[in-house]
């Protein structure tokens, strides 16, 4: 690889230039859509022209405005007379919300399971350990549907359940990377000092271990959004009266042959974010954790 | 020595993943509610609602119930199911064609565009050829498989009105959804191919082979790829094991009679018995293709098996 490496140098820098010129526009769109999307779920409420579930009967599935529709109704209206901006708008709150409060429970108990692993070591760290196998080897997706199944479904349950998405990964990697922060000098050296376990995980091994965790939280955040809108789609996820993309995609399905503005936004919305915080994610990765650069290449 | 060990090992991994799923289903169902509430009406009388306790077990102690449990797991007795009164076993494998059907055409799809995308970015880094394999790998992990599903709808069935979009009675009705599924696991498996292959193309005997003054297509046929297959493999293979729990969504939207399409109607049925017996299901096919894939490794590159057993 070194030889690689020492190739005349105008013309690697050309080509890494090239390199580093052509996604940073790409990655300023991601992150200027994604200020969007964030921008729009939190000021949904004086965003939105409608109120989300407000029915107008005898607007029933009109089209958008740049199709002739009434411009009042920018995107068009859906089934029940509701205005589909309006409703896009509450479901993008929705999905963004479940997105990031499920993040925070996944990588919370993940990471909390992965430290007290490496804490304790023998058996309690054997007992995670198989969680995380068994966990790794089944499809979220499947256990998720069993237990909605079981248990019935409400907002909370549903909540806790998307966001366990991914635990295993975050508790497998704090675990392995706390082993090796515990076995080096500064860690070792603080503990000689007495200080207190908790206050040394806290304080010292987990800023260290934290640009990790935050690269693992982009890579899980696009996947968490696409269980959440699946499930819904599926309508076995959020239910109306409430809405989220995946329910509005499920629902426009209905529509698609006379009236595809119901639900196709939903989808292009879906796509489009999961698709910015994946390229933002990478990029991201590359600026955090540089190591990570040579072992691609 | 070694490979009993190594073997040995994944099995009893295996085996205790399969134990995890029996008790994860018990406990749920135990937690859940009370199935002798669930099947019979409010107003039954106590004695029968007592007679029904003793009819399933519930009257023994959790840790005999649990025991049953498993026992009747093994023996394949998963109970009824609650929507058509016949053995929920029956009813799911007489789904299991179809879905392999389905998920062995996208499966398929996946193979050849991923790997042939994978190999030709690999062997033209940083063209243009590269550039669009990365792109299509890109979309392919973002796009959401039922959005990717209602697009090929609205594109072959209602626009141009060439495809079926629902139902699985002709062979017709299988290009969408396999083509659906092929592309959405196409991109993973091409990005995978791609860095697998990169890195095998620096490795000093692709230079050896070079100057020995081999064509490129024996170099990439017969160097290259041999040695680039083991990541791809293991990607493959979990894809592979994956196949009901991803062809649920697929099935749902084109309506497709297997498996997945089954679940989603059990679960809002909430027909507990018939979901049970899928999420064994799908367990025990994960377990089994882990398995197979584990071994397949260790074939392909005896270095793992050295470390693993080494390890644990």
């Amino acid at each position: 690889m070194a030889i690689e490496q020492s190739i005349p140098a105008p013309r690697s820098r050309w080509v890494s230039l090239k390199g580093a010129g052509r996604p940073r526009f790409i990655i300023l769109l991601c992150i200027a859509w994604l200020l969007l999307v964030l921008a729009v779920a939190i000021g949904a409420d004086y965003l939105a022209p409608f109120a989300y579930t407000e029915q107008s009967l005898l607007n029933r599935l009109k089209p958008p405005a740049f199709m002739g529709g009434n411009p009042k109704y920018l995107l068009g209206t859906d089934g029940l007379g509701r205005d589909v901006l309006s409703r896009l708008i509450y479901a993008t709150r929705m999905s963004v919300l479940i997105a990031i409060v499920g993040s925070m429970i996944g990588a919370t108990v993940g990471t909390l399971l992965g430290f007290l692993a490496a804490h304790f070591r023998g058996l309690v760290e054997d007992i995670v350990m198989v969680f995380v196998d068994f966990q790794a080897s089944m499809p979220f997706f499947i256990i998720a549907l069993a237990v909605l199944a079981f248990f019935g479904n409400n907002f909370e349950l549903f909540l806790v359940v998307v966001g366990l998405y991914g635990w295993e990964v975050y508790a497998r990697l704090t675990r392995s990377l706390v082993l090796q922060a515990n076995g080096q000098g500064y860690a070792f050296a603080i503990r000689t000092l007495g200080v207190h376990p908790i206050r040394i995980y806290a304080r010292h091994i987990l800023p260290n271990i934290l640009s990790v965790l935050i690269v693992q939280v982009t890579l899980n955040f696009p996947e968490l959004i696409l269980v959440e809108t699946s499930l819904s789609f599926l309508g076995l996820g959020i239910q109306p009266p409430q809405t989220s993309l995946g329910l509005m995609l499920g629902e426009g399905r209905n529509y698609l042959a006379t009236a595809w503005w119901t639900g196709i936004p939903a989808g292009i919305v879906i796509f489009l974010t999961t698709l910015s915080i994946s390229l933002v994610g990478d990029w991201l990765r590359d600026r955090l954790d540089p190591t990570l650069k040579v072992t691609e290449a | 020595m070694m490979r009993l060990q190594f073997i040995l090992g994944k099995l009893l991994r295996g085996l205790l993943t399969l134990l995890l799923a029996v008790t994860f289903v018990f406990v749920v169902l135990r937690v859940s509610g009370d199935p002798v509430s669930m099947m019979l009406p409010d107003d039954t009388p106590p004695a029968i609602v007592a007679e029904y306790r003793v009819s399933l077990g519930l009257d023994k102690s959790l840790p005999e119930q649990y025991v049953r449990f498993i026992w009747s797991a093994l023996h394949g007795d998963l109970g009824y199911s609650f929507r058509n009164d016949r053995p929920a076993l029956t009813v799911v494998l007489e789904r299991v064609p179809m879905t392999l059907l389905l998920g062995l055409s996208g499966f398929a799809i996946t193979v050849v565009i991923g790997l042939l995308t994978g190999i030709a970015a690999a062997l033209k880094r940083g063209t243009s050829i590269d550039h669009a394999a990365m792109a299509f790998s890109i979309f392919g992990h973002s796009m959401p498989n039922f959005f990717l599903a209602i697009l090929m709808i609205l594109l072959f069935s209602m626009t141009w009105r060439v495809l079926p979009s629902s139902g699985g009675a002709t062979w017709w009705h299988l290009i969408l959804p396999a083509v659906t599924l092929g592309i959405i696991n196409a991109g993973t498996v091409a990005r995978f191919t791609r860095s697998s292959m990169l890195e095998v193309l620096h490795q000093p005997y692709m230079r050896t082979a070079r100057a020995k003054g081999l064509r490129l297509t024996r170099r990439v046929m017969s160097h290259a790829i041999p040695n680039a297959a083991i990541p791809v493999v293991t990607v493959l293979g979990l894809r592979l094991g994956g196949l009901i729990a991803g062809a649920v969504v697929i099935e749902t939207v084109f309506a497709w009679p297997g498996i997945g399409l089954m679940l989603v109607n059990a679960v809002s049925q909430r027909d507990l018995p018939v979901v049970q017996t899928i999420v064994l299901l799908v367990a025990l096919t994960m377990v089994v293709t882990n398995f197979v894939v584990d071994l397949t490794y260790g074939w392909l590159d005896p270095r793992i098996e050295n470390r693993q057993s080494k390890e644990g």
